[in-house]
């Protein structure tokens, strides 16, 4: 049985070192192509007409002035009559013609009768959802009522944070030609091995017909794994083109209302404890929703989760607007900014230091070790114990405040396959049918290969995003590190091991008394007896050694190359400007911890992007829905305010990289580590302020009025 | 989109004659290219004025300051004399924090943009009667007590209205007429017309402010560092004798479809001295004839501290 396990930590030479992302240059110098490049020979255009109702049933549709246009080759009908229409956006037709301009003239020349329905938008004030409401039951553990009662401290607050999108810079969509025998498709996804089966599934089409690539993908943060019914529609005017190449990627308003949100989430929370900062009794009433399904249910409390006395009620509503799709972390951001927040108040009730009533309950989490010595870190990162000060106390127009976002993760290995070839030649070759998000996965699949091998990265030539590779799972859940690094492990020991097997004859030497090692073969204990690696790859004769490796979720934790069970924590510190309400970063500090650690450096920028999307969110990201046309007014990225450079204020990310999380094996990383900024910004905000401000994103409005009812109180 | 000619000319002559029935100017484009791609306008001609050399540059003629309307933001914001005199205008332009839109809009397409209310942009009309009050308005006007509750969108107006400043319009007919910008803003009453004294058919040529310069400046309240539009700002000019004021001018944008000018604060403020106290009295009385809509309550306290920090700033003391 060959062995895989990492080599030990001080041993790796390519690992756990600071690599820069391979592709960056092709990335900066834009050589590299997105699905939205792939303008092929022939390319047609299409532009999907959407429904201007939020409800509304379809009367009539009327293609015929669209067919008429010159240069429109198909026209098709999504929703006919008598669909029924849940939310505004919704696709009715979609057309495709030889220029993007004909197209959307077309769509606008189709006419549709509706008959509009009344319709929800709004979910902020339940007392006003009447129907659209449905309780989740009661969940009870201990006697919070007593937990109550017998409390000599409790705070009562009300949280919300509002439904967002994923506002992806590269839009959803695809480029696809139907041809005789298969079908070419180069769609934005996160999901290069099962996007092909599901297109396959939508055109009723066996799955050996579709062929995928997508290279590059521009952001999809758990939006992008359907092939989606655009997708299935471009497949289609495609045919009706004669099998033309046709382009179907959403524009920016259709992308902010269809493409997927993150479910909000409001609630009205209790905690009780003592006045030492121990909490006993925890109660909270939340509502959310994420469109039509209702959905999206935060774990609460989060982290603290065995607050001996609990009573949570939660209520989905159902509302007439675009849908909930995983959204990077799904429902652990709300939960721990709903918890953390909640913390915060009940040390601030108390007149502590909220650093100090995390660290007091810890023992009331699974982790309780290791969120100790990262709050500590982190504490030391923002100079916490000298900055703190108890927002009661704070003065002037311009005051600082600092805040603690907690979170947890899993993050075990998907299921993967990856098949490595050694060329007689001497070069190597790795395919894998996995995808590089952004996340820096083709630099890390090589690390792993080239550390393996002996090689050094330049040796090594990683094939991913086509379905012709191996399978491997989508990336969703952080589990594509896992799940590559250990397929890729096993497929590189299995092929050196055959390499061996060869060499080993010549060199006098047991197979398993050889290694790879700085570009050579050696024995092992003595470094006089070797081969080059190009020698070496001379003597397995004409035909190639290619050897697969898989990831097997259920056996991985046991073989230890990837495991489960992130844990990191937040700090911000931020300053607000008293009199407009304005708040602005000062540094938001990251200590994450992802078990043994690819690439230090692609890593921390993974860290730094999630810090990033959590300023965003915590400042001024927002879906704003119009109650009257029921529609969302700002799909733009002009109202649907994402940070800038100058908002995003100093990162620090400290990876927890210690032996002891090392031994672990890998752990994903792309979910975990944005989960705790918005909690950690929003109390920070709190903390300056002395009054909290109960619904982020932490606008003038909100934070003005949170001032207001404080004097007013 | 529908499709358009367009016209390339070379003096505001030919200009005029080519803007006929259905045709529009053509500046940086920045603000009339997304009206057109979003369906708002649908012009049938585009008159592009940039080729006209006499609509650039900027002068000091006489005891006016000349600025082209071609000029960009950014030509405005680093010109030596514009810097010398007008603080306020180079802060105006600056709080356009896009250096990509500083480059390419210009100074009379900021005056004569759009107004960016999202009802208004997305087909519902500029007044867009019963959803904004019924409906998302925390963007939208604190004054105004009419049918118009969109902002006008315009950074550089209120500080050239704060100034003093003169637009100089030439018409086909070929007369031309000098037009104060606080005349040049209007508020609209019924759906189809114009928020700015300006026929389609008529050129915005000169730019012209008078001298001599006050202390003046701009203070911009935004919600994103990064490119984002003012939630409210005040322009001020001041003159001095001394250490008082001897007369003053204070102009908020984006808290009504029009630049608000604050006459009760400016009469107040005559004989003082620029403190603390006196700024923050002039910003409370700047915007207590304000109605705020249902949502936007708030920004009254951001137009107040905008008058107050323009003020302060103005009179070179701290403002926080
Ligand atoms: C994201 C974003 C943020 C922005 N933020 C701000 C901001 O904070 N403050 C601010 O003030 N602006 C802001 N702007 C608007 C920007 O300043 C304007 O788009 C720009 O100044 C318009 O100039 P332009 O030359 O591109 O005008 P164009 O788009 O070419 O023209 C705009 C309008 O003016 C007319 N016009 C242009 N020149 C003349 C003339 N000489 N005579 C008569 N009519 C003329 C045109 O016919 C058209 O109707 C922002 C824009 C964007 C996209």
């Amino acid at each position: 049985m060959a062995e895989y396990k990492w080599p030990p930590m001080e041993q790796r030479k390519l690992m756990g070192k600071r690599i820069a992302r391979l592709d960056g240059p092709m990335k900066s110098s834009g050589r590299a192509k997105y699905p939205s490049d792939m303008n092929q020979p022939g390319l047609l255009f299409a532009v999907l007409l959407t429904s201007p109702h939020a409800h509304a049933k379809v009367k009539s549709i009327d293609v015929a002035p669209a067919k008429a246009i010159k240069g429109v080759t198909a026209v098709r009908v999504i929703s006919g009559p008598g669909t029924e229409i849940q939310w505004a956006g919704t696709e009715v037709a979609a057309v495709s013609a030889v220029t993007e301009e004909i197209a959307r003239d077309a769509a606008k020349a189709i006419v549709v009768e509706y008959e509009v329905l009344t319709h929800l938008v709004k979910e902020e004030n339940l007392a006003k959802v009447g129907p659209r409401a449905k309780a989740a039951g009661e969940q009870i553990t201990g006697d919070p009522d007593k937990a109550f009662q017998d409390s000599e401290a409790k705070i009562s607050g009300d949280y919300g944070i509002p439904v967002i999108t994923h506002c992806c810079l590269e839009p959803h969509g695809s480029v696809v030609a139907w041809g005789n025998d298969k079908i070419d498709f180069w769609p934005s996804t996160q999901a290069v091995s099962t996007v092909g089966g599901d297109l396959a599934k939508l055109l009723e089409l066996p799955a050996t017909q579709v062929k995928v690539d997508c290279q590059y993908m521009g952001g999809g943060f758990g939006s992008k794994f359907p092939a989606d019914r655009w997708g299935a529609e471009a497949a289609r005017l495609s045919k009706e083109s004669g099998g033309r190449p046709v382009k179907l990627f959403l524009d920016r308003a259709t992308e902010l209302t269809i493409a997927g949100v993150r479910p909000s989430h409001f609630a009205k929370i209790k905690v009780a404890g003592k006045k030492d900062g121990t909490m006993t009794g925890w109660q909270s009433e939340s509502w959310a929703s994420g469109g039509i399904g209702g959905g999206g249910m935060a774990p609460l409390p989060y982290v603290f989760t065995n607050i001996p006395n609990r009573r949570m009620n939660h209520t989905q509503v159902s509302l007439n607007a675009g849908p909930a799709r995983a959204w990077r972390a799904p429902n652990h951001p709300q939960a721990s900014f709903l918890t953390c927040s909640a913390i915060s108040d009940f040390a601030a009730e108390i007149g502590m230091d909220p650093y100090d009533v995390f660290l007091k309950n810890l023992d009331l989490t699974l982790r309780a070790d290791t969120y100790r010595k990262q709050l500590v870190k982190g504490a030391e990162l923002i100079d916490w114990k000298k900055k703190f000060q108890l927002g009661s106390a704070k003065t002037g127009n311009i005051r600082r405040g600092l805040g603690i976002g907690i979170a947890t993760w899993g993050g075990a290995g998907h299921a993967s396959k990856c098949r490595l070839t050694i060329h007689p030649d001497g070069t190597v070759e790795v395919e894998i049918g996995s995808q590089d998000i952004g996340t820096a996965t083709r630099t890390c699949i090589t690390q792993v290969a080239a550390e393996t091998l002996g090689l050094p990265m330049s040796a090594v030539k990683v094939k991913l995003g086509n379905n012709s590779y191996p399978p491997s799972g989508p990336s969703g859940g952080s589990t594509t590190i896992g799940g590559v690094s250990s397929s890729t492990r096993k497929a590189a020991v299995n092929a050196l091991e055959k390499l061996l097997e060869k060499v080993a004859p010549g060199m006098g030497v047991p197979p398993d008394q050889l290694e790879a090692n700085d570009s050579r073969i050696v024995a092992k204990g003595n470094p006089n007896k070797a081969m080059s690696w190009k020698q070496a790859c001379q003597k397995m004769g004409p035909t190639a050694i290619s050897e697969m490796g898989e990831n097997e979720p259920r056996s991985a934790a046991r073989e230890g190359l990837n495991t489960q069970g992130a844990s990191g924590i937040q700090m911000a510190e931020v300053e607000v400007d008293m009199e407009t309400g304005v708040v602005r970063i000062v540094e938001v500090v990251a200590v994450q911890d992802c078990g043994l650690v690819v690439n230090p450096r692609t890593a921390e920028s993974q860290v730094a992007g999630a810090l990033i999307m959590s300023v965003c969110s915590a400042l001024m990201e927002e879906r704003i829905m119009d109650q009257t046309t029921g529609r969302v007014l700002n799909a733009d990225m002009e109202f649907y305010k994402l940070a800038g450079l100058p908002d995003v204020g100093k990162l620090t990310v400290h990876m927890d990289i210690t032996k002891e999380h090392d031994s672990r094996g890998i752990i994903g990383l792309g979910e975990p580590c944005a989960i705790g900024g918005v909690a950690a910004i929003a109390n920070a905000a709190a903390n300056a302020l002395g009054v909290r401000v109960p619904m982020v994103p932490l606008t003038p409005e909100r934070v003005l009025a949170a001032l207001a009812n404080r004097r007013n109180a | 989109m529908v499709n358009f000619e367009y016209a390339n000319p070379t003096t505001v002559k030919e200009a005029l004659s080519l803007l006929t029935a259905g045709a529009e100017i053509l500046a940086g484009g920045t603000d009339l290219l997304s009206l057109i791609k979003d369906d708002v306008h649908q012009p049938k001609r585009l008159v592009n004025i940039k080729g006209i050399k006499t609509l650039g540059g900027i002068s000091k003629i006489g005891n006016n300051f000349r600025i082209g309307p071609t000029v960009t933001l950014d030509e405005l914001a680093s010109n030596p004399l514009i810097r010398g005199a007008f603080p306020a205008l180079v802060q105006a332009s600056l709080g356009i924090t896009s250096p990509q839109i500083r480059n390419m809009g210009t100074v009379g397409g900021d005056l004569c943009q759009r107004p960016r209310c999202w009802y208004f942009r997305t087909g519902n009309g500029l007044l867009a009667k019963g959803l904004v009050e019924n409906g998302e308005n925390k963007y939208h006007a604190i004054f105004g007590t009419g049918a118009a509750h969109f902002v006008s969108a315009s950074s550089l107006g209120p500080a050239l209205m704060a100034l003093g400043a003169t637009l100089k319009i030439a018409s086909p007919d070929g007369k031309t007429k000098d037009v104060p910008v606080s005349q040049f803003f209007k508020a609209p009453s019924a759906e189809g017309e114009r928020e700015i004294a300006l026929a389609a058919n008529e050129i915005v040529t000169d730019i012209l402010i008078p001298t001599p310069p006050t202390k003046n400046a701009t203070y911009e309240v935004r919600h994103r560092q990064a490119v984002d539009w003012p939630l409210a700002t005040a322009s001020v000019s001041l003159r001095m004798s001394g250490s008082k004021v001897a007369a003053a001018s204070i102009t908020m944008g984006h808290v009504g479809p029009t630049p608000v000018r604050a006459t009760e604060a400016e009469k107040m403020l005559i004989g003082q001295t620029i403190t603390v106290d006196s700024a923050e009295k002039a910003g409370a009385m700047a915007v207590m004839g304000a109605k705020p809509l249902s949502q936007n309550a708030y920004k009254m306290q951001l137009a107040k501290v905008a008058v107050k920090r323009a003020l302060l700033t103005a009179a070179g003391v701290k403002t926080v």
